[in-house]
């Protein structure tokens, strides 16, 4: 058996707000709780070797997310979904453990869901006009980088992207850039304030839903 | 998820510790029990969930199948604003439910600079501030912790009083308030019932009279209200329930690892220390309790450190043996052992040097008074060669940071007390220079001092505080004492101390000073963040407080003291005694030597004190 280890794991409700370097020690502690012993690094100051792929935004949520991690003894991977969740806090779940055979970097796409709040319009119409803003072929925002604000262009990072009205709201479903680059969806709300401020939500929410390779195969 | 809160928490930092959702949190359907605590801490979360009281108090209450207890703390600045905009009221972490709704708020209240934050959760709440205001009995309003010593300062705020240690008070209160809502009591039934409970104190149902002067001429009680409230201990805490499945934060608290409460009080008497007097008798756990606690609480918990709590951890008789067995299981598994208040002794030392996981940046000495005459005065029992020869083990060791902690205005400092400290320093620096194994890396040598402030229950409870003035004084002069380079001087702010004496020593009157803070403004006090000391002086003198009659006035022996109903089982005429032998320089001998029967004894019934 291979010692690289990983888990597939979700996070909702209340656990959203769970930042990511707090989840690792969340996860730390869940492993130790639940009596399975992370392997750690040689060397001056221990750590436990996990990672988790794709940062994800405090706020939001996910089905999908992924972390590596290795055992000091082994363990038998069918147990350990149950084993952990029991182990985590609320509204984090973990739903499958293997051995991981691909590394994270091939993730290339993420299937994502989200809902645009408005306090005064009609969805039906509102979701009209979303769907024409993102039809455009380029939609270039001001955003913070590295060396200070930049323009850049969000619509390549964007594979596809489409919008429902709900009976308060409009629903969207995207596929979206995971990695180099890599397109926060909050993104996707920001382009409205900076360009289309009347189209802007009042409020937006996001979920992973799915992570893909560049090849549009799902990625484990 | 409240879908207001939900459009809040991504602009706010740090929302994890808004949300509740925790491993461990306590869940209960509420349909199916009779009594809903807001357990209120009047801090932030990050404080509030690294208090082992909180956490110990939350698991006893819930230990009570017809009690749901949820935590509740109060919000950061950021939070505050937001909620006030939104119009969401001060809710509870497990169900998010708004604290308006439940039968009873109960504070925990630590320090008195929280006490405008108790205010703020009170009106966060939408409750009246006032107990006067607020007729019915639900929700019923208490506070416990270690400022109940003297509540007079809330008095008018809180329903009633929790004195002293609450795994028993707590329930049978509870019990009290669950027949009261059954039977639709009104207040004033349950509160002169609830007074009854040895170590409830209802302030509204004590008179007090004052002189024209200002002070206090009688404290009256009524409606059967005993004339003193006795606090309340636990006796065998080895019996006592101890959570050893505590709450896990999802997000960085201040102390984040698995604390053990060695023992309660302290044998050791240093006159300046309320904690030292107000928490006794002595009561140790067993090493065998504490090892097995501690295991189990490490298995639930997954923390990767262990801390021992106490006041005075070298005086833990059984410290190797407990420290053995921690070790064993922490060890192998790299679970790391810290032992925080040990003594400047050899034997703490030999202690220090076993923990192979401590880690050798920095040593902390407590010795408060800068040369033996005052500390025999205040009965701080260090002696400066106690101080140099743990040192010389310490440089010898690696260490090459220490820091020494001082107080400024203690009762009979001289000047030359003062320029001892710098004294102190030199010494230290050059046993530095005499035994450091590797003197390429330099050394750090730190003074911090404070500003004493006499608190009650302790022998200087009838002190005057130095002035704002004298103390800066003081300050300068230690500053234009220190001449090595090594060596840096940091002062805490003598306001915030003047306003802290106020408020630890005042009467019912500077409440509405409080108030009037709280009404401009004033919240989170603890932080100075938010502290404005103009805030403070201003609101005693719209109010008619005068902070210099409360802090700076040495009061008469014989003169009623604000907090004399309530007895924490020290004598007065023990305080008075060793009050007067600082006066002589005059130390006492530690408990274990001498007992000096200062009352605290006869609260015990089945066991005998430190056995």
């Amino acid at each position: 058996m291979s010692d690289k280890l990983r888990l597939r794991f979700s996070k909702t409700g209340r656990a959203v707000y769970i930042s990511h370097l707090d989840l690792m020690q969340t996860m730390q502690r869940a492993f130790s709780r639940a009596g399975c012993a992370l392997k750690y690094s040689e060397g001056f100051n221990p750590h436990p070797l996990i990672s988790i792929a794709l940062p994800l935004s405090v706020g939001a949520a996910s089905l999908c997310e992924l972390m590596d991690f290795r055992l000091r003894e082994e363990a038998e991977l069918s147990e350990l979904p149950a084993r952990l969740t029991a182990a985590l806090p609320e509204g984090v779940e973990v739903l499958e453990a293997y051995e991981a055979e691909r590394k994270c970097a091939e993730i290339k796409w993420l299937e994502i869901e989200g809902r645009f709040e408005y306090d005064n319009c009609d969805p039906a119409a509102m979701a009209e006009k979303l769907r024409e803003f993102f039809a455009q072929d380029s939609i270039v925002i001001t955003k913070k980088t590295k060396r200070g604000m930049g323009e850049s262009d969000i619509r390549p990072a964007i594979r596809s992207i489409g919008f429902e009205p709900t009976a308060d709201a409009v629903s969207l479903k995207a596929l979206i850039s995971a990695q180099e680059p890599t397109l926060n969806p909050e993104l996707l709300a920001e382009s409205l304030r900076q360009l289309r401020p009347e189209l802007a939500p009042d409020f937006a929410k996001f979920i992973r839903v799915e992570t893909f390779d560049k090849d549009m195969n799902l990625f484990r | 998820m409240d879908k207001r809160l939900e459009r809040i928490l991504p602009r706010v930092q740090k929302p994890a510790r808004y949300t509740g959702g925790e491993y461990n949190q306590i869940i209960k359907d509420k349909s199916k029990v009779e009594l809903r605590v807001a357990f209120c801490f009047p801090d932030t979360y990050e404080i509030g969930m690294s208090n082992l009281g909180m956490s110990i108090l939350y698991h006893t209450m819930n230990s009570l199948d017809y009690v749901w207890c949820e935590r509740v703390f109060a919000p950061w600045g950021d939070m505050y604003e937001e909620m006030k905009k939104a119009g969401i009221p001060l809710y509870a972490l497990e169900s998010g439910d708004s604290t308006a709704e439940f039968d009873a708020l109960a504070f925990s209240i630590g320090y008195e600079m929280a006490y405008t934050t108790v205010l703020d959760m009170l009106d966060m709440s939408g409750l009246p501030l006032r107990t006067a205001d607020r007729p019915s009995l639900l929700p019923i309003v208490m506070a416990g912790g270690t400022a109940a010593v003297n509540a007079e300062p809330m008095a008018p705020f809180i329903d009633l009083f929790l004195v002293g240690e609450g795994e028993e008070l707590d329930n049978e209160v509870l019990a009290l308030l669950r027949i009261a809502k059954r039977e639709g009591w009104t207040k004033h039934e349950f509160l002169t019932r609830a007074a009854q409970i040895g170590g409830v104190y209802v302030p509204s149902l004590y008179d007090i009279a004052y002189h024209e002067d200002g002070t206090v001429a009688s404290i009256t009680p009524k409606d059967g209200a005993p004339a003193r409230v006795t606090k309340r201990i636990v006796e065998d805490l080895d019996a006592s329930p101890f959570p050893t499945k505590p709450i896990v934060p999802s997000t960085e608290v201040v102390h984040d690892r698995v604390s053990l409460e060695l023992f309660r009080g302290c044998v050791r008497g240093c006159r300046f220390c309320q904690a030292g007097y107000v928490y006794r008798p002595i009561r140790a756990k067993k090493p065998e309790t504490l090892v097995r606690q501690g295991i189990e609480t490490l298995k639930n918990t997954g923390y990767q450190d262990v801390t021992l709590l106490s006041l005075s951890t070298s005086d833990y008789r059984p410290l190797p043996a407990l420290c053995d067995g921690l070790l064993e299981y922490c060890e192998p598994r790299s679970i790391g052992l810290s032992l925080p208040s040990l003594r400047a002794d050899n034997f703490s030392m030999e202690i220090m040097e076993k923990l192979q996981k401590v880690r050798k940046s920095g040593l902390t000495f407590a010795v408060e008074g800068g040369s033996q005459r005052l500390r025999d005065a205040i009965n701080k029992n260090v002696t400066e060669e106690d101080l140099l020869n743990t040192c010389r083990i310490a440089f010898e060791g690696g260490w090459n940071s220490v820091k020494l902690y001082y107080m400024l205005g203690l009762p009979t400092e001289t000047d030359d007390d003062v320029r001892g400290i710098a004294e102190m320093a030199n010494q230290v620096l050059h046993c530095w220079r005499m035994y450091a194994k590797n003197k390429n890396r330099g050394v750090k040598i730190t003074i911090s001092t404070s500003c004493f402030i006499p608190k009650p229950h302790s022998p200087f409870q009838w002190e005057a505080q130095v002035s704002v003035e004298e103390y800066l004084r003081r300050v300068n002069l230690l500053r234009s004492s220190i001449t090595a380079k090594n060596v840096t001087y940091n002062w805490h702010d003598a306001e915030t101390s003047l306003i802290e004496a106020v408020l630890s020593r005042g009467d019912r009157r500077v409440a509405d000073a409080i108030e009037l803070v709280w009404r401009r403004g004033g919240r989170l006090d603890a932080w100075s963040d938010y502290f404005s000391v103009e805030r403070w002086m201003q609101a005693f003198a719209d109010t008619g407080v005068d902070p210099n009659f409360y802090a700076l006035r040495e009061r008469p022996v014989d003169e009623v003291l604000p907090w004399d109903m309530i007895d924490v089982g020290v004598r007065k005429a023990h305080l008075v005694k060793e009050r007067e032998k600082c006066y002589s320089s005059e130390l006492s001998p530690d408990c274990r030597h001498q007992c000096a029967a200062c009352g605290a004894a006869r609260l015990l019934k089945e066991i005998r004190c430190d056995e």
